[in-house]
């Protein structure tokens, strides 16, 4: 299924990248190339064959139940583009 | 700095015959002087470098010792590092200067190692060449025989190999998601490992794939990988994906040699259209490694093929995740805007470079409802038949040899317009990434234009003893001792 201008509106809303009008088709287009190579993948056969999530190596572990870290306030907001008193700011979201 | 390796320069720190300062002024040096042309470096830290050296030069002076005391390396803009600003070569991380440091950089830290900067590398580690960095372009220090044409130095840690290659640091850190360690090593003529998944911690480097994500050093040769690597690597509570597993003396295993090694060949390496040159390379290495007394077997990984277009939906969902964090509140750059939705969409078209958008785009789209299924989950499934691929090979040979790269560094103006064409620098690069076991990058000769070509040797999980035994060898065989036209006709 190609691209089409309203699929990568769609695909960018969904990512929350503004991208501009005149630039929905030639970026269709090339995300179409890059989609039409991967699904070579179809002719695979993964019947019965599990997801690999990961590489398995590392085993799940339970830590002590502690504070290990904390206290950083400044740290934390060290690098907000704004920030009012302890807060970051957003515009405004609720009416 | 070519005169000395981590190694040679560890040895004269020890005997007194230098100090770090006089180590880290002559790299300073190198680095003014050089990289206005290479452009290695995003955030050179000389004077913080420069009091380091002096430090370690206070401590030898005490008595004190440590695996890298004293030794000047570059570390990839894909670290945090405490109170220096980490870009990932991209303009969303705007001015970002971390309040915590990588768990890999305190290792070094820790070993005594000097850093005298971060190094550039593609937007987000996302790139095969160094073409995407928000900061420019890096050069290789390496050119084609009677040609001034600047070459790039593979990505995405090109700023790392290039600043290695050049002799503007002794090592670096790189970072390998699909074979951003070994393409550029291949590239600049200089050696690159990319650990087991879960050798050294991914705590406070900048996610690109999670799954998929390993730092690792890169050298001028295999001894001092192996010592860098020895500094860098160990368990990490901070990292979920780190294995809790003790580091073994890596340099021990140097001199091992292949005697009795079982060497794999896997058929689907010759790939369709390879450049004679590198199979006449990967002929060489075998007959090397042969004459060493190691047994050569051919074996099979049938899903090879499938490697690439599934290492592009795996690593592009995953990194369409990680890079939701960069939404202009918290951190990084901000372009204002009315509605909260607007400003998220403002700042992420401004930060983002192109080939960042696009894999982010791919990303969403193949996690998208209606598509997760056929995109995503098919490509996990199809991950899992490439990871058995290599487990039942490694039941039966010890390592596997093959080209690193399909290519040695190409120009500028010879990037394919097409991205795919592009990702097929990773060709060989990506498998094992994909299956999570080791690899290494070993320079191994020279194209008919004079640019270096790495081989690479892939090992099993937590095998990289075994890499580097094989890898010796490779450089023993090679004695690759050609240097880049950066110091053609200086002293080496």
């Amino acid at each position: 299924m190609p691209l089409d201008a309203q699929t990568v509106r769609r695909i960018a809303r969904l990512a929350r990248i503004g991208v501009a009008d005149d630039e929905l088709v030639p970026l269709g287009h090339e995300l179409d190339g890059i989609i039409g190579w991967v699904e070579q993948l179809g002719e695979v056969d993964v019947d019965g064959v599990p997801p690999m999530i990961g590489t398995g190596l590392a085993m799940p572990r339970l830590r002590e139940d502690a504070v290990t870290d904390g206290n950083r306030r400044e740290d934390v907001l060290s690098n907000a583009p704004d920030r009012v008193d302890a807060y970051f700011t957003v515009p405004k979201v609720v009416e | 700095m070519r005169g000395f390796t981590i190694a040679t320069a560890l040895e004269a720190l020890d005997k007194r015959e230098i100090t770090a300062s006089w180590l880290f002024d002559t790299c300073a040096n190198a680095i003014t002087t050089h990289d206005g042309t290479l452009n290695s470096f995003i955030t050179p830290t000389l004077e913080q470098g420069r009091a380091h050296a002096k430090a370690a030069d206070d401590a030898r002076a005490q008595g004190k010792t440590g695996p890298l005391l004293g030794i000047p390396l570059g570390i990839k803009d894909l670290f945090c590092t405490t109170g220096v600003r980490t870009t990932a070569a991209s303009r969303i991380l705007g001015d970002f200067v971390p309040p915590y440091e990588s768990t890999v950089t305190q290792n070094l830290l820790d070993a005594g190692a000097v850093f005298a900067g971060k190094t550039n590398l593609d937007e987000f580690a996302m790139g095969s060449g160094n073409l995407t960095s928000a900061f420019g372009p890096v050069q290789n220090p390496w050119k084609r025989t009677g040609s001034e044409a600047a070459l790039v130095p593979g990505g995405s840690s090109g700023g790392s190999a290039a600043a290695v290659a050049g002799g503007l640091v002794l090592g670096a850190t790189g970072t390998d998601t699909g074979g951003s360690i070994r393409q550029p090593a291949s590239f600049c003529g200089i050696v690159g490992m990319k650990p087991t998944y879960g050798r050294c911690s991914r705590f406070g480097t900048i996610a690109f794939a999670s799954s998929l994500d390993q730092a690792g050093p890169m050298t001028r040769d295999v001894t001092d990988s192996a010592i860098m690597l020895g500094a860098m690597a160990g368990f990490d509570p901070r990292d979920s994906t780190s294995v809790d597993r003790a580091v073994p003396d890596y340099r021990a295993a140097l001199e091992r040699g292949v005697r009795g090694m079982r060497v794999g060949i896997p058929k689907e390496y010759h790939a369709p259209g390879m450049s004679p040159e590198i199979e006449a390379l990967w002929t060489q290495g075998i007959d090397w490694l042969r004459a060493e007394g190691a047994e050569i077997v051919d074996v099979s990984l049938p899903h090879t093929k499938y490697g690439l277009p599934t290492y592009y939906i795996v690593a592009l969902a995953e990194a369409s995740s990680n890079l939701a964090r960069y939404d202009g509140v918290r951190f990084g750059k901000r372009v204002p805007a009315e509605t909260l939705d607007a400003l998220y969409e403002a700042t992420r078209a401004a930060g983002f470079g192109a080939e960042v958008r696009r894999r982010v785009l791919l990303g969403t789209y193949v996690l998208s409802a209606g598509y997760y299924d056929a995109y995503y989950l098919r490509a996990q499934k199809v991950r899992t038949l490439i990871q058995r691929d290599f487990l039942s090979a490694f039941e039966n040979v010890d390592v596997l040899l093959t080209p690193t790269a399909p290519s040695a560094a190409f120009a500028t103006n010879e990037v394919p317009d097409d991205p795919v064409q592009m990702y097929l620098n990773d060709i060989f690069t990506v498998p094992a990434s994909m299956a999570g076991v080791p690899a290494i990058s070993v320079p191994a000769g020279l194209d008919g234009q004079g640019l270096p070509l790495g081989l690479q040797l892939i090992g099993k999980f937590f095998d990289e003893e075994t890499l580097y035994a094989a890898a010796r060898v490779l450089e023993r065989s090679a004695g690759f001792t050609h240097v880049p036209a950066l110091w053609a006709g200086a002293a080496a």
